[in-house]
């Protein structure tokens, strides 16, 4: 591979990892920090990226109005989408949050399974929403206008960077915070920290509803840098799997760790490719279920041998003591 | 009347949640954590009968001929008792080579948890690797003539068929709890497990009897399922919320009440497809478990509040 090939190949596996990164973040505010079980996020992927997609499009018009349906488009700017992805995540975490955050941990865990298999089938079921299976196509791209489409990637990339950047620093930022303290407080022993006079049950709807808007802002991300999604992108692999053996194996209850579990996990992901070329031609289809099998294998050797993960949790009292 | 046959439907398919239900609320209560991968043992099973059937027994010769008016035979018998004392091994071992690890390491349930849910991706995995993403039927293109019964229900012999060995496989499994020694001690570790181990019970021993039950049973589940339906490599995912959604209903560590939420939910899900696409029935579990979660959490047999 020549270097302008070799240095796209890279750019787009920065781009998608970084993807990664701010969900693995917003899955540490919850689980790292607070101690939240959601293993629905591929429900918070969907629903994020859905909403950026139809606040960013244009309804169609005239012909294409007969192939592309969908219950609403805005055509309102990027910043816009991540926005009000982040806000729609941020109400159905709230929603969810009043049944299940009272119980045992087990029961949220449930219920955003319940949250992101529904999503997945009122999209794939429901046509007029957002275009049923056939999915959102020519989802806009800012900045796009400023350089040539092939080059477009450095652009979406240090975009990445920065919303990474900005979720790291504000994630730091309230976990240095007496509020965060109270999070850990709670992650570490429920009853004394109630005992404090605590309110358990708020601290813990916070905690989910800002980890959920953390991943529909990472859900827009995606959606604008496909710039197509379909129902079957979200399914419990990509989008809830991988990101739970993300942050284990980079370290949950670090934020450092999350973003380098993030790069590290996609970097064996996209480094088993070549398995495909050494199996036979008749088992080359199924070379993804094998090399999900290995991040399976691998979650399970970091629970037994590394629980902490690559970096292991930080200890971080308040900002005014580093 | 469609309706009243959609209800009988709904008692086959709730039955056949219950096997899976059960063998859950039994890990629930004893080993404390929520077992993800259950609903892919189901799948397990499924497909290692598929192996036994169509592999294995064809290969030795045991003929391909079936009971009369059911859609298999001799080799369905013989494979039914092995696939479920394989996928009931098959839990053991994941008992012994992780989840006992990490309650010696007294990792919380959390964890033990999310190494489940790692179980269920690599046991789906497997599956896929080995059979592909295509659904697979024990005997394609069978006729399968079904008996007309009052109200208009139509109903197919294997669906009976169906209702007795799980009739029959809960009268076991009541027997085993109440009469025998093990049964005992299981329901005493449920209890209490620092109880039970001070009364002297081999708590690691009741560990192992349990997961051999649940594994045994969600294996006969999901092979009822392949019977009835199909074998898909999701199939054990799509049954994870309706275990999920029974076991809550029936109150957690509750057996017969993960029946009761078994039918409950089976029926449920097989009524709703009269105003809904059939796609949404894991929906249907889900909004039936969000309702159980306002309106009653301990579940309809559970006395005070977990």
């Amino acid at each position: 591979m020549e270097i302008g090939g070799l240095l796209a190949y890279l750019v787009s596996f920065a781009i998608m990892a970084g993807i990664y990164a701010v969900f693995c973040l917003g899955l540490n505010i919850q689980w790292g920090y607070t101690g939240l079980f959601n293993i629905g996020i591929a429900g918070f992927f969907c629903i994020g990226a859905y909403t950026s997609a139809l606040i960013t499009t244009p309804k169609p018009t005239g012909i294409y109005a007969h192939y592309v349906h969908q219950v609403f488009g805005l055509n309102l700017p990027f910043p816009v989408g991540l926005v009000g992805a982040a806000v729609v995540c941020g109400l159905v975490a709230f929603l969810i949050g009043i049944p299940t955050l009272r119980l045992g941990e087990d029961y949220l865990a449930i219920a955003t399974i319940g949250i992101a298999e529904t999503f997945r089938l009122i999209f794939n079921n429901e046509p007029w929403l957002a275009n049923g299976p056939r999915g959102l196509m020519g989802l806009p791209q800012p900045f796009a206008w400023l350089v040539d489409a092939r080059y477009y990637n450095y652009i979406y990339l240090v975009i990445i960077l920065i919303v990474v950047l900005l979720v790291y620093l504000s994630i730091e930022q309230g976990i240095r915070s007496p509020w965060g303290r109270v999070l850990r407080a709670i992650r570490e022993d429920e009853i004394s920290a109630s005992m404090s006079g605590k309110d358990i049950f708020h601290f813990k709807m916070q905690s989910l509803v800002f980890g959920a808007m953390v991943m529909g802002i990472g859900g827009a991300l995606y959606a604008h840098y496909t710039k197509a999604i379909s129902p079957d992108v979200f399914t419990p692999l990509y989008g809830t799997f991988i990101i739970w053996v993300m942050l284990m194996a980079g370290g949950s209850g670090n934020n450092k760790g999350a973003i380098l579990g993030a790069y590290v996990v996609w970097g064996i992901w996209i480094g088993t490719t070549f398995m495909t070329d050494l199996l036979p031609y008749t088992l080359k289809a199924r070379a993804p279920y094998i090399r999900f099998l290995l991040i399976g294998i691998l979650l399970e050797i970091i629970l037994i041998y590394r629980p902490q993960g690559i970096l292991g949790e930080e200890k971080k009292v308040s900002k005014l003591i580093d | 009347m469609r309706m009243a046959e959609l209800v009988v439907y709904g008692i086959v398919l709730g039955s056949i949640i219950a096997l899976g239900a059960i063998g859950l609320t039994l890990v629930y209560g004893i080993l404390r954590f929520a077992n993800f991968a259950h609903g892919d043992l189901m799948a397990g099973g499924a497909y290692v009968a598929l192996f036994i059937v169509t592999g294995f027994l064809a290969w030795i010769g045991v003929p391909d001929t079936t009971f009369a008016p059911l859609s298999f035979g001799w080799r369905m018998l013989i494979a039914f008792p092995i696939s479920m004392l394989a996928v009931g091994s098959l839990a053991i071992l994941f008992d012994r080579l992780l989840y006992r690890k990490l309650r010696i390491e007294r990792s919380g349930a959390v964890i033990l948890a999310i190494s489940a849910l790692g179980v269920a991706f690599i046991v789906r995995m497997i599956i896929l690797i080995i059979w592909g993403a295509d659904s697979l039927f024990y005997r394609p293109g069978v006729l399968r003539p079904a008996l007309e019964l009052p109200l208009e229900v139509k109903i197919r012999p294997d669906q009976i068929l169906i209702l007795g060995v799980v009739f029959i496989l809960v009268s076991l499994l009541y027997v085993f709890l109440q009469k025998t020694k093990m049964g005992k001690a299981m329901r005493a570790t449920a209890d209490n497990m620092e109880l039970a181990r001070i009364s002297g019970i081999d708590t690691e021993r009741v560990i192992i009897w349990t997961w051999g039950i649940g594994g045994g049973l969600a294996a006969a589940g999901g092979i009822l399922y392949g019977i009835d339906v199909q074998l898909h490599p999701y199939m054990g995912w799509n049954f994870l919320l309706p275990l999920f959604a029974a076991t809550i209903l029936g109150s957690i560590g509750n057996m017969y009440g993960a029946l009761v939420g078994g039918l409950v939910i089976g029926v449920a899900q097989q009524v709703s497809t009269a105003f809904l696409p059939p796609t949404y029935k894991p929906a249907v579990a889900f909004v039936i478990m969000i309702a159980v979660l306002l309106l009653r959490p301990q579940g309809i047999f559970g006395g005070s509040h977990r």
